[in-house]
């Protein structure tokens, strides 16, 4: 059996942002949330694997209590087992704390994993970092970015491309993958199945004091970094609205902004005179 | 010359050196960096028959150069680098560390700054020193439409991937002098977890979507496969190229390698032209370094409608059409 784990984080859904003016990070709560894309194509690879090779598929999240709903999701499309890593002390916290608080949620919970499934990046704040740092927290190898894998007794053969190359690596597990999103494409959660998931009770809520951590280790406290501000870019755009028919609109266009585009395709773009 | 308070790091990232510029812009800002805060800029080189690229490091503004040149070292490779430059790390002490954000730096940088359990900063577009001499380090967020700053006030040294074409290298200067420490190859290095079975550098093909200087978008409200083969006419009048969303992808409206978005792929075209697309996250994660950006689409509220400079509040297929008769009329050649 193929014991999985696959990280997961609930995002924001929206573009208007409520940011915590003090602490200058996001008030989750205050957001609509979703499964953040590249989660979903980590956990289409695991219940890949799951279905050729008698998997086990373990979806855990760190987040506020919303996040249940991403874990009920993951039970529609195929996880086995759920951990919700949640407490208010875990807030704000930076990808060196989240690494060190899903480390040790792991090793009490679900030490006995051959492999760790997690998304490339999150789609709010795109670091990339919580999966490599994972893997440095549990001391076991990782490969970020995959984009085909396959078992092999206790190897995994992957590809990926790194940086304009094709490369094709063995990874002994247990090991840890983070999964680009351009191969595995999500499955869709029947709505009988999100309803079932939504009536199973089974999920495992563990809070600072379960996982043997104090309030310094997790969360804002337990970070290295902290946010001094947040900005929308400076020179927003004029954001110029056209109507009207398209012929009409098209001339428009170019009558305003001929040089600017002919500038960059080196053509004047004057009519006529 | 006196010994300096500090040094700042550049990690030499010269794999696809031809392309990739971002060691030697960072080697540039660094030497801003160190006028503020009285450091050294020292550059790190690991791998095989490096010199050269010690050498361009030193003429592009590194004084000092650590060097580990071993025959193990001849692929890059995460789990041998994270532990050279962790013991390198701890031995100098440097207040900043400096990596390209590469594929590899992105991966490689995490790795180093949990061992070292201090903070990092992904991907960023700005770094400055501020009046208490912290590196601020300014990052996107959300595909860019927001852009936070962070310090890492209390750990050291202060780490930062930086992503490749914001700052402009110095140029080449052959009288530069440097400094060459040579370090030995640890003989207690990580076993082969690992194992490299294949490299292969791709073709070129893949950098023509992301070098274009224009790139015409298309999504799903092109309406069909049919109205989308309109914009390769339009990028080819335009002299560009052609992007799509995921869900044309998905319906082979495209082939996959003109997907455009998050962790696919990354444009930065002066003029973008964008068609039917509503501006998921995914999407505008990949077109946050576009200049000029004309969206058409129905819905004047699209995401994509309020990213742009010039929003076209009309049907995406009429006016790819309109747009291609106007230039042919209008171009001459």
């Amino acid at each position: 059996m193929l014991k999985m784990i696959v990280c997961m984080k609930q995002v924001p859904m929206v573009s208007d942002l409520p940011w915590d003016p003090i602490t200058g990070t996001l008030t989750r709560g205050a957001a609509e949330g979703m499964m953040n894309p590249a989660c979903k194509h980590a956990l289409e690879a695991a219940l890949l694997l799951k279905e050729k090779h008698d998997g086990h598929i373990t979806a855990i999240t760190m987040g506020p209590p919303s996040a249940e709903e991403i874990l009920r999701e993951a039970i529609a499309l195929g996880a086995d087992r759920c951990l919700m890593v949640s407490d208010p002390k875990m807030a704000g916290a930076d990808t060196l704390a989240t690494s060190f608080t899903l480390a040790r949620a792991i090793e009490i919970f679900c030490p006995d994993f051959d492999l760790i499934l997690c998304g490339c990046h999150t789609s709010d704040s795109e670091t990339a970092q919580v999966g490599p740092q994972l893997s440095e927290e549990l001391d076991i190898p990782s490969i970020a970015s995959v984009e085909s894998l396959e078992l092999r007794e206790k190897t995994l053969r992957i590809t990926r491309v790194s940086d304009h190359f094709l490369e094709t690596l063995e990874m002994d597990l247990p090991g840890l993958v983070t999964i680009a999103t351009g191969r595995f494409i999500p499955r869709y959660a029947s709505m009988a199945g999100l309803g079932d998931a939504f009536q199973d009770p089974g999920i495992l809520t563990v809070g600072a004091r379960d996982l043997g951590l104090d309030e310094h280790d997790v969360g804002l406290k337990g970070s290295a970094t902290r946010i001094l501000d947040i900005f929308t870019p400076v020179g927003r755009k004029e954001n110029i609205v056209l109507t009207g028919a398209p012929k009409k609109i098209v001339e428009e266009l170019f009558e305003r902004f001929d040089d600017a585009i002919g500038s960059v395709i080196r053509k004047d773009l004057k009519a006529e005179k | 010359m006196a010994e300096k308070k500090h040094s700042i790091w550049v990690f030499g990232d010269y794999r696809n050196y031809f392309q990739n510029r971002v060691t030697l812009q960072l080697l540039s800002r660094a030497n801003d960096l160190a006028k503020m805060i009285d450091a050294e800029v020292c550059a790190t080189v690991f791998g095989h028959e490096v010199d050269e690229w010690v050498g361009e490091y030193i003429a592009h503004g590194a004084s000092k150069v650590y060097v580990c040149d071993h025959p193990a070292l001849t692929f890059y490779s995460t789990d041998i680098y994270v532990v050279l430059m962790e013991r390198l790390v701890r031995q100098y002490g440097p207040e900043i560390i400096l990596v390209g954000a590469t594929s590899f730096g992105r991966e490689f940088a995490p790795r180093l700054a949990k061992r070292l359990k201090t903070g990092l900063t992904a991907d960023c577009v700005g770094l400055d020193i501020n009046d208490e001499g912290l590196l601020v380090q300014t990052a996107p967020a959300f595909g860019g439409s927001l852009l936070t700053r962070i310090v890492t006030p209390e750990k050291r040294p202060q780490m930062a991937t930086v992503r490749p074409g914001v700052f402009q290298e110095i140029p080449h200067n052959y009288q530069a002098a440097g400094e060459i420490v040579n370090v030995p190859l640890p003989d207690d290095l990580p076993g082969d977890r690992i194992r490299l079975v294949s490299s292969e550098r791709q073709a070129a093909r893949e950098q023509k979507l992301g070098d274009a200087s224009v790139v015409v978008c298309g999504g799903r409200g092109m309406g069909s496969r049919k109205k989308f083969r309109n914009l390769y006419e339009l990028a080819r009048v335009l002299g560009g190229e052609v992007g799509a969303t995921r869900p044309v992808v998905y319906a082979k409206w495209a082939d996959e390698d003109a997907l455009v978005g998050q962790a696919d792929k990354h444009i930065s075209p002066k003029v973008l032209f964008s068609f039917g697309i509503s501006g998921a996250i995914q999407h505008t994660a990949g077109i946050k370094n576009a200049g000029f950006i004309i969206a058409v689409n129905k819905n004047p509220n699209a995401a994509m409608m309020k990213m742009a400079d010039v929003a076209i509040v009309a049907d995406a297929g009429q006016v790819c059409t309109a747009l291609i008769r106007e230039l042919k009329k209008r171009i001459r050649s």
